[in-house]
Parts: C-alpha cells; sequence; structure tokens
C-alpha cells in the first residue's frame, strides 16, 4: 500500500464508525479548545505588557527609593534630623518602598560612580485642571512621568530639556475639558491650579503636547522636568522644611553588563537606598502572568491527556471490531509495518479533526469575546487585546495534539499489527 | 491422479513430511502428521475431512499464513523456510487468491473498494486499480453492483464479489476454504462453476478445503485428511 494510500484508507476509516470518533473527536475538541484559548490569552497579556515596558522606554534609568525602616537593620532606626525621612505609609507603585529621600541622599548618589542625572522626583499634588472654557477637574500627575514615555494616542512624548511647561494627559480628560479629539486637543492650553504649604493658591499654565492611553503601569498625567520644578517651586511657598522626595531617577550607562548593574545597585543599597530597573519592575508582572497561564496551560494538558485515553479506547474498540479485515489484509500480504501505520495515521486523523475544529471554534468564540471585552469590562486599558490568536501557536497547538493522538493510537495499532491473520480470520 | 498431460509438471507447491502441533502440555495434541503433498500448476484439489481433522491447517501452512512446526514447504520447487516476512507478504499478494466461507467484505465501502484490495496492498496506482477492478467485476457480471455498499448485496452475489477480488490480481492459486458453505445449493452451485472455469479458462491452481463431498468430487484429485494424516481415499469412505 502507498504512503497516499494509507492516509487515504485511514481517513476513510475514521469515519465509518461516525459516532465514535464524533465523540472522540470532541474529546480532543475541549482540550483543542482549552489549549488555544489560554495561549491566546498568555500572548494578548504578555504582548500588552511588552508594550507597556516599551512605553515605559529608557533602559538606562534606575529609580532610586529610600530602602524601608524595618529594612536596614535590626529593631527601630535612630531619628537624626539630617537623614531620617517620615514614612509616608502609602507605597510608590513602581518601587515599593514607603520612605522618602532627603536633600543629603541625593547628594549621596550624585557621589556614587556610574551614576549620572541624578534627579530627585518632586511630588507635586495639583488641585485641578481646566481650560479657559471647561469646569475644573482632578488630576494627577505621575511622579516619575517625566523620564518615562507614555503609551501615546497622540502628540508627541514629553521633552524633559524644554523650558516650556508639557504636559501628557490620558484621554480621557480630552472630552471633559472640551477639547474635542486626541488630535485637537494637541497644543492647547491649560491652566492647573495648585495649593502651597501655606494654604495659598496658585495657577500654573502648560501646553497639552500628547494625548495617553489609559495602561495599568502608569496612571495619571505626565509633566516635564520643567513643569514639575515649576509646580514644586509653588507648592513648597518658600517654606524653610527640608526636602522629601518619594523616589530619585539616575542614568547609568546602557551598555553596562548586568553584573555592572548589579554592583551600581548594591553601592547604592550601601547608603540605605534600594535601586530598581523598570525592566525588573515589569519582569516581576510578567512572571506572575506566565505563571498564571502556565497553570491554565496545564489544565488544557490534562483535557488532553484524558482525551488520549479515549482515543486508545476508541481505537481498541475498532481494532477488535475490525480484526477480520486486518487478518483478511494481513493474508492478502499487508506488512505490520503498513497495519501500524493504518492504525496510527488513523488515531492521528482523529486528533487532526479535533484539533482543527478546537482551534477555529476557539476562534470564533475568542474573537468577538476579545472585541466584546475591549469595548466593556477592558474598555480602560487601551491596545489590550485579551486574546492574542497567533499563527504559529495555532499551528503548535494542532502539532501538539496530532502528536498525542499518534502516540495515543500507536497502543491499539500495535496490537493490531502483532495479530496473525489466521486467528484474526477465525476470530468470531 | 493429474489433469496436466504437457511432459513431467514442476509442482507449483510442495510439503514435505509436514507436522504441526498445537498447545502445550496435557493440552497439545497434533493437528498435523508427517504430511506430504505436492501441488502442479494447473491442478485442482480438494482438502476433505471432518471438523478438526486438520485440513485447514494444512491449508494454511500451504498458502504461507501459517508455518509447521516440522517439515518444509516448497513454492515452485525452492524452500519457503528461508524466505523474509516480506518475500512471503509479497508472494502471497501476487500469486495467491483467497476465498473463505465467510466473506471478509468491509462494511460501507462499495463493491469496488473491496474488490481492488489486493491491488492497493500492492501498491498498484489508483486509476489502474480501477480499471482492473472493473474488468474483473465484468467478468462475474457485477459491474452494475461496482458502486453498490458491499454489505447490501446477497449472499451469492457477495461470494462472487470475494471471487472477483480472488482473482483481481490474477494469481496462480486460489485457496478457498468452504466456498460454497454460506449458501444455498443454487447459488452455490453457481460459485462452484465459476470457480472450475478459472480453472479452465486461465489454468488457475485451484485448492479447495470442503467436507462436501459433490464439490469434492468436481476437482480432479482429492485428498482425505483424518487426525492431522492423510488417509486413502478407499479407507476414508469405509
Amino acid at each position: 500500500m502507498n504512503p497516499l494510500d494509507l492516509i487515504r484508507t485511514a481517513a476513510s476509516n475514521t469515519v465509518r464508525s461516525k459516532l465514535r470518533t464524533t465523540l472522540t473527536v470532541l474529546a480532543l475538541f475541549v482540550g483543542a479548545f482549552t489549549l488555544t484559548l489560554t495561549t491566546a490569552l498568555g500572548a494578548g497579556v504578555s504582548d500588552y505588557v511588552t508594550t507597556q515596558v516599551a512605553s515605559l522606554g529608557s533602559n538606562d534609568v534606575f529609580l532610586i527609593s529610600k530602602a524601608s525602616a524595618s529594612a536596614g537593620g535590626s529593631g527601630p532606626q535612630k531619628f537624626d534630623p539630617e537623614t531620617s525621612s517620615p514614612s509616608s505609609g502609602t507605597a510608590n507603585p513602581l518601587t515599593g518602598s514607603a520612605g522618602a529621600l532627603t536633600p543629603a541622599d541625593i547628594t549621596t548618589l550624585k557621589g556614587i560612580r556610574g551614576l549620572t542625572g541624578v534627579t530627585p522626583i518632586s511630588p507635586v499634588s495639583i488641585d485641578w485642571i481646566a481650560t479657559s472654557t471647561s469646569d475644573k477637574y482632578q488630576l494627577a500627575i505621575a511622579p516619575t512621568s517625566s523620564i518615562a514615555r507614555a503609551d501615546l494616542a497622540a502628540g508627541s512624548q514629553l521633552d524633559a530639556s524644554s523650558r516650556a511647561h508639557q504636559l501628557v494627559i490620558p484621554d480621557s480628560y480630552v472630552k471633559p475639558l472640551g477639547l474635542g479629539t486626541a488630535q485637537s486637543a494637541i497644543g492647547t492650553t491649560v491652566s492647573l491650579g495648585i495649593t502651597d504649604v501655606l494654604g495659598g493658591t496658585h495657577q500654573v499654565t502648560a501646553t497639552i503636547v500628547g494625548i495617553s492611553n489609559a495602561s495599568i503601569l502608569s496612571s495619571g498625567a505626565g509633566a516635564n522636568a520643567s513643569l514639575v520644578a515649576e509646580l514644586a517651586r509653588d507648592q513648597k511657598a518658600g517654606s524653610k522644611a527640608l526636602d522629601r522626595y518619594q523616589v530619585a531617577v539616575a542614568h547609568f550607562n546602557p551598555h553596562s553588563s548586568a553584573s555592572a548593574i548589579n554592583d551600581l545597585k548594591q553601592r547604592i543599597g550601601a547608603h540605605g537606598m534600594s535601586a530598581q530597573t523598570i525592566a525588573y519592575q515589569l519582569g516581576v508582572v510578567q512572571t506572575v502572568i506566565t505563571g498564571i497561564t502556565g497553570v491554565l496551560d496545564a489544565f488544557a494538558i490534562v483535557a488532553l491527556l484524558a482525551a488520549a485515553f479515549g482515543i486508545v479506547n476508541t481505537l481498541l474498540m475498532s481494532v477488535q471490531e475490525r480484526t477480520r479485515e486486518v487478518g483478511l489484509m494481513k493474508a492478502m500480504g499487508m506488512s505490520n509495518g503498513r497495519v501500524f501505520a493504518l492504525f496510527s495515521l488513523e488515531a492521528a486523523f482523529i486528533g487532526l479533526l479535533g484539533s482543527v475544529i478546537g482551534v477555529i471554534a476557539a476562534m470564533l468564540v475568542g474573537l468577538p469575546l476579545n472585541a466584546a471585552l475591549a469595548a466593556g469590562p477592558l474598555s480602560g486599558l487601551q491596545g489590550l487585546h485579551l486574546l492574542l490568536f497567533q499563527p504559529a501557536s495555532l499551528v503548535g497547538v494542532v502539532v501538539v495534539i496530532v502528536v498525542i493522538a499518534f502516540l495515543a493510537g500507536t497502543l491499539p495499532a500495535r496490537r493490531a499489527a502483532r495479530k496473525t491473520p489466521i486467528d484474526a480470520l477465525r476470530y468470531e | 491422479m493429474n489433469t496436466i498431460t504437457d511432459g513431467a509438471p514442476a509442482p507449483i507447491l510442495e510439503v514435505r513430511h509436514l507436522s504441526k502441533w498445537y498447545g502445550k502440555g496435557d493440552s497439545r495434541f497434533q493437528a498435523l502428521d508427517d504430511v506430504s503433498l505436492s501441488i502442479v500448476a494447473g491442478e485442482t484439489l480438494a482438502i476433505v475431512g471432518k471438523s478438526g481433522s486438520g485440513k485447514s491447517t494444512l491449508m494454511h501452512i500451504l498458502a504461507l499464513l501459517d508455518s509447521g512446526d516440522a517439515g518444509t514447504v516448497l513454492i515452485d520447487g525452492a524452500d519457503s523456510t528461508g524466505l523474509s516476512r516480506r518475500a512471503i507478504n509479497r508472494l502471497r499478494n501476487r500469486r495467491f487468491g483467497f476465498v473463505f466461507q465467510q466473506f471478509f467484505l468491509t462494511p460501507g465501502s462499495s463493491v469496488l473498494e473491496n474488490v481492488i484490495l489486493p491491488l492497493k496492498i500492492a501498491g498498484v496506482p489508483s486509476g489502474e486499480r480501477r480499471r482492473r477492478g472493473l474488468a474483473a467485476l465484468r467478468q462475474f457480471d457485477l459491474a452494475d453492483k461496482a458502486a453498490n455498499n458491499a454489505t447490501d448485496l446477497s449472499g451469492g452475489q457477495k461470494q462472487r464479489v470475494v471471487l472477483t477480488r480472488a482473482i483481481v490480481g490474477e494469481p496462480d492459486v486460489i485457496f478457498a476454504d468452504e466456498p460454497t458453505g454460506n449458501l444455498d445449493s443454487v447459488t452455490g452451485a453457481v460459485v462452484e462453476d465459476e470457480l472450475f472455469v478459472l480453472n479452465r479458462d486461465r489454468g488457475v491452481t485451484l485448492v479447495i478445503v470442503t467436507h462436501d463431498e459433490a464439490l469434492a468430487a468436481r476437482c480432479a484429485r482429492q485428498i482425505h485428511v483424518s487426525d492431522g494424516r492423510l488417509v486413502d481415499t478407499a479407507v476414508a469412505a469405509a
């Protein structure tokens, strides 16, 4: 029997016992369906995170914060008016530290070799934003926005070196502020209201240079260094109180090796501060996501294993039922190898049917679901395609299932191949 | 007795001192005991005996479907012992045709599909398979049934499909095990006639296992098997 005939015969044999084949295909279908959705979910989420990481850009930046008070040693730390800082109690979402940096810390950082452009990030909290015609709306400015790259819907990134006051606002503000579309909002001048530490109010004007997409990793508006400095000056109102910073940023040589970066981190750590790269922090997020999709994949694999036993069972029954047919073919000179191939191919064909139908069904369910989620519950996360169907992983799912089915088929196929024609023909 | 008259024909099949045992220990019994037999090309041979006499076992060994525990089987005068499994498969595929008491037609496949199975196993291309299959069916007036489901036919038609399947590969020998056992006498006679026509027109050697004395009598030679031994015709009849 030539290979093409073998494949054709195997394919036509699978549809001979329709109900049994259908049930086995259904079992595989469930596995393929689940596996397709879980891999698409994993791909979708990690693709989104990767985009976010890219949007945060700077791979040569440390975020430096005060190591938390209890982490510095055992027991409470002694108070020193020059270096001690009150814990704010609210953790910085990016560094996780609750301490604050003092001007002395900044000086220390500037003295560390390998760090350049050490900039303390001034915490600025503004009261409202408004255009000349709109109502006043509350707005938060993300402390690290001056170094991060926003995921932009329109406009351009903040220019750190510009003297002009630049602002990037989330696109949810476009409509309330009466700015029309994201595109037309670019270049508009807005007023920001701020209350200083003594209770006085100030107004600062700034120009909108960009509109950002909503994101899980950056919230609030972004202001460039010049605007932040202006706001911080107003907020301080000439007070003599020592400056306190939640976080400082420092640049390092982007070509540094991992060990050099580690070395820098340790030197910063020796001064009671902790430094982390942005990539590291996002890596943690990705690890969690990989873990979750891994668990989901494991469930799909369990479903497939169950389906594999279904195939073994189906084909064993089929071999039993077709004992005489096998005997006849062997009497007519069909080799053991060909009989084995015939039944294994039949299993592989069942696998192909189940996986292709499963993958197609998963896409038919997934694509509208994606659209519905993006428009509904997940509309806050622009640019997120929860399910990302990548051709390579779809093909991968099909291949994995066909291989599993083929392997499951080898057991019954071996049994068929080992039948002797005489016993098979005598079988009633 | 020999129907071949042209000179001294070489035996196409021959067994020498063939013995075969089944089972183990106490249940061990001898199915064939020192059987020697030769069959010449174009001969019609009936192997007759009661159920359990060993006649089917003898046919299986002659057809290389089974092997003996002692003795040799010669094909065209050559010992088959040294043949590879591949060579044996090829031999059965190309030179032997089989007709069994049961039809062994594949359910759900067409008559033509069933008939061309030996050609498919031989690796004959599909166009040629179809052509040869239809030509063979035409001989048995079954061409109009080619597309029918094989299991929907009547018993006589089924056995004629089986005959068609046996001859489609143009074999030298047809082994028939109780070919009319499942048929009523009228259709049985039709199938018998067709078997002997094949022998007469094409010189196909027939080896027929049967307990039907009438069918055996139509063969040029009868051998009787009893308890695994070949016995003289006269003795068996007594």
